[in-house]
């Protein structure tokens, strides 16, 4: 037990010193690139503890996103420049979202779950659309400042792409934690236990809701805070970020690298958006290729890239032992 | 009061359209228990099509009954090809792949012709506007008014009357029970599948000269047919038509008396069925 734990730790510090030391040999474009596959990857993950642990399909997770950057945009333009702060804020506030639009969801599962997330997600999206005083309707937020990491005498630009890259690996990275610690904790087995079969979790006495309510807010404030990175990462919030395709995207990820093994949302994300980039070089009709993968995955390989993977290295290992 | 009646006409007209759409979405979700996210997709090539050969022949009949009939022979490769093999996999799944045909379907459409709107003016017959209530009223509305209810009463009479119809309702209530009895399901799902798409395919050549055709229209009314049938009750088709019309109505009065609010009223109305009915306003409590 202690020896599995321990393998996937140092497996988890390799991946995070590796992707700490790789701005040092990236260009400025591939540590950019690379820095919007870390903080959608927190995105995919935050979205997967509903989809591949709970069994909850949202279509409403860019809601909880796109709140992310929208409290960090009016923190900054409002409150304060602190970094720390924006995190804190985009955190709690999209965690309370997450609560009481939860509150509301987890009554209902399988499709009406994902007709009502898309719905909620919706409502946010046209507040943000159209609440033009506070959000700045279909333009969005500019952030046009930059927050400031002070560390006692010695100032943080997150304008260098290599600070904020770094910035984004420690945040994602501690929220890949809360999110492995989740996973692994009994309250985790229970999620897993929900989505097997959620009569027999009410039959021994646990109540099914509060299970679905807890994780649904985790979920949701993990993709605030990976829509907080996201909003500074581009500099603005805008609408599309709560709009349901960005939910499909999310989805899309998730299945993309599977949804059953913990980091498989991690690398649907990488995969996801490396093809883009080398799709769009060639040709401006990215979903046509996009739609085409998702068709051929759900078809052939429906654990995913990594699941497959993952499987296929069990199998022979299997095979080893025997012989 | 004049005022009120117009808002009437455009929500009934809008309703129409939509109830057209959601039909199809319905039935097909009725009987093979797939929520398809490519129905909006098929709408859009629908209109495309029939934009299309309108181009070719400058005959708007022509794109009404050729049009569907393409979409319709298309969706019965997918379904051949694509649905079939994920019928025994979990409802995500199913979700996902529809979804991935819209991707596809959707940007296909781009690819072919576009991402300019296009215009499609209404046969002669129907174009020009009509004095009503001291205003004038585009002809081509009340026909979509008028159609609307033809089209749900000719579709009612083919559930109740018909064999076929029958067949498929019977499906739809108890499948297995169907298939034991004799009713070949692979066969029955393909033509259901097929038909579903001819209905949106004719709801798209219905809509062409109704709003421009552009590659946004499928991704648009995808959801608001979604939000149709699921309050509604899903593979009801009265439930279809009282919840188009409520959604069409609820467009044209939101436009005008709660403009900024407009877009958020049918998802609030969807949560709020959803939390009181979970099932839909026609739905049969499980």
């Amino acid at each position: 037990m202690f020896g599995v734990l321990n393998k996937n730790f140092l497996t988890g510090l390799l991946i995070v010193v590796f992707l700490a030391l790789a701005p040092l040999v990236l260009t400025t474009h591939w540590i950019i690139i690379l820095t919007e596959i870390i903080i959608m990857s927190l995105y995919a993950m935050s979205f997967n503890l509903l989809f591949g642990y709970t069994g909850l399909l949202s279509f409403g997770q860019a809601g909880f996103f796109g709140a992310g950057a929208y409290f960090s945009a009016l923190t900054l333009a409002h409150f304060t420049s602190s970094f720390w702060v924006c995190v804190a804020v985009g955190v709690i506030g999209t965690a309370l979202l997450a609560f009481v639009i939860g509150w509301f969801c987890v009554r209902l599962d399988e499709i009406y779950f994902a007709i009502l997330t898309l719905g909620f997600g919706m409502m946010l999206f046209t507040l943000a659309h159209n609440w033009r005083s506070v959000t700045g309707g279909s333009d969005g937020l500019t952030i046009l400042t930059l927050p400031v990491l002070t560390f006692s005498s010695y100032r943080l630009e997150l304008f260098n792409p290599k600070i904020f890259y770094w910035l984004s690996l420690i945040t994602v990275s501690l929220g890949i934690v809360v999110l492995r610690q989740v996973v692994n904790s009994p309250f985790g087995l229970l999620l897993t236990a929900t989505r097997e079969n959620s009569q027999r979790v009410s039959f021994v006495g646990q109540n099914v809701r509060t299970v679905r309510l807890v994780a649904f807010t985790i979920a949701g404030a993990l993709a605030g805070m990976a829509g907080v990175l996201f909003g500074l990462f581009n500099r603005i919030a805008s609408p599309e970020m709560l709009h349901w395709s960005f939910s499909g995207k999310a989805v899309l990820m998730t299945i993309l690298g599977g949804s059953g093994v913990f980091l498989g949302p991690a690398v649907g994300t990488s995969i996801f958006f490396v093809l883009e980039h080398f799709i769009t070089s060639y040709t401006t009709n990215w979903m046509i290729f996009l739609g085409a993968i998702l068709i051929a995955l759900v078809l052939l390989f429906p654990m995913g890239v990594l699941g497959t993977a993952a499987s296929f290295i069990s199998k022979q290992r299997g095979v080893m032992k025997h012989e | 009061m004049e005022g009120f009646l117009i808002n009437v006409l455009n929500g009934l007209s809008w309703g129409m359209l939509l109830f057209m759409i959601s039909m199809g979405l319905t039935t097909v979700f009725g009987v093979m228990g797939v929520l398809n996210f490519a129905h909006g997709s098929l709408f859009m090539l629908g209109a495309y099509m029939s934009m299309q050969l309108v181009r070719w022949v400058s005959s708007f009949w022509v794109g009404l009954i050729f049009a569907p009939l393409f979409v319709a022979l298309l969706a019965i490769a997918l379904e051949r090809f694509l649905l079939r093999p994920v019928y025994g996999r979990d409802v995500s799944f199913q979700l996902l792949l529809t979804f991935g045909i819209m991707l596809f379907l959707d940007d296909g459409v781009r690819l072919v012709w576009g991402p300019a709107h296009h215009v499609v003016n209404p046969p002669d017959i129907l174009a020009g506007v009509f004095p009503i209530f001291g205003q004038t009223y585009p002809v081509y509305r009340l026909f979509l008014i008028a159609i609307g209810p033809a089209l749900g009463l000719g579709l009612w009479a083919f559930f109740s009357y018909s064999r076929w119809g029958k067949i498929i309702r019977a499906a739809a209530m108890d499948r297995e029970m169907a298939e034991i009895v004799g009713v070949r399901a692979p066969i029955l799902f393909t033509s259901v599948f097929g038909f579903g798409a001819w209905l949106a395919a004719l709801g798209g050549a219905l809509a062409a000269p109704h709003q421009s055709v552009g590659p946004a229209i499928g991704e648009h009314i995808i959801i608001e047919s979604f939000i149709v049938v699921v309050i509604g009750g899903m593979g009801s088709f009265p439930g279809a038509f009282v919840g188009a019309l409520i959604l069409g109505l609820l467009a044209s009065f939101g436009a005008t008396m709660a403009p900024d609010f407009q877009m958020a009223l049918p998802y609030i109305l969807l949560a709020i069925i959803l939390l009181t009915r979970p099932r839909g306003i026609f739905g049969e409590e499980s």
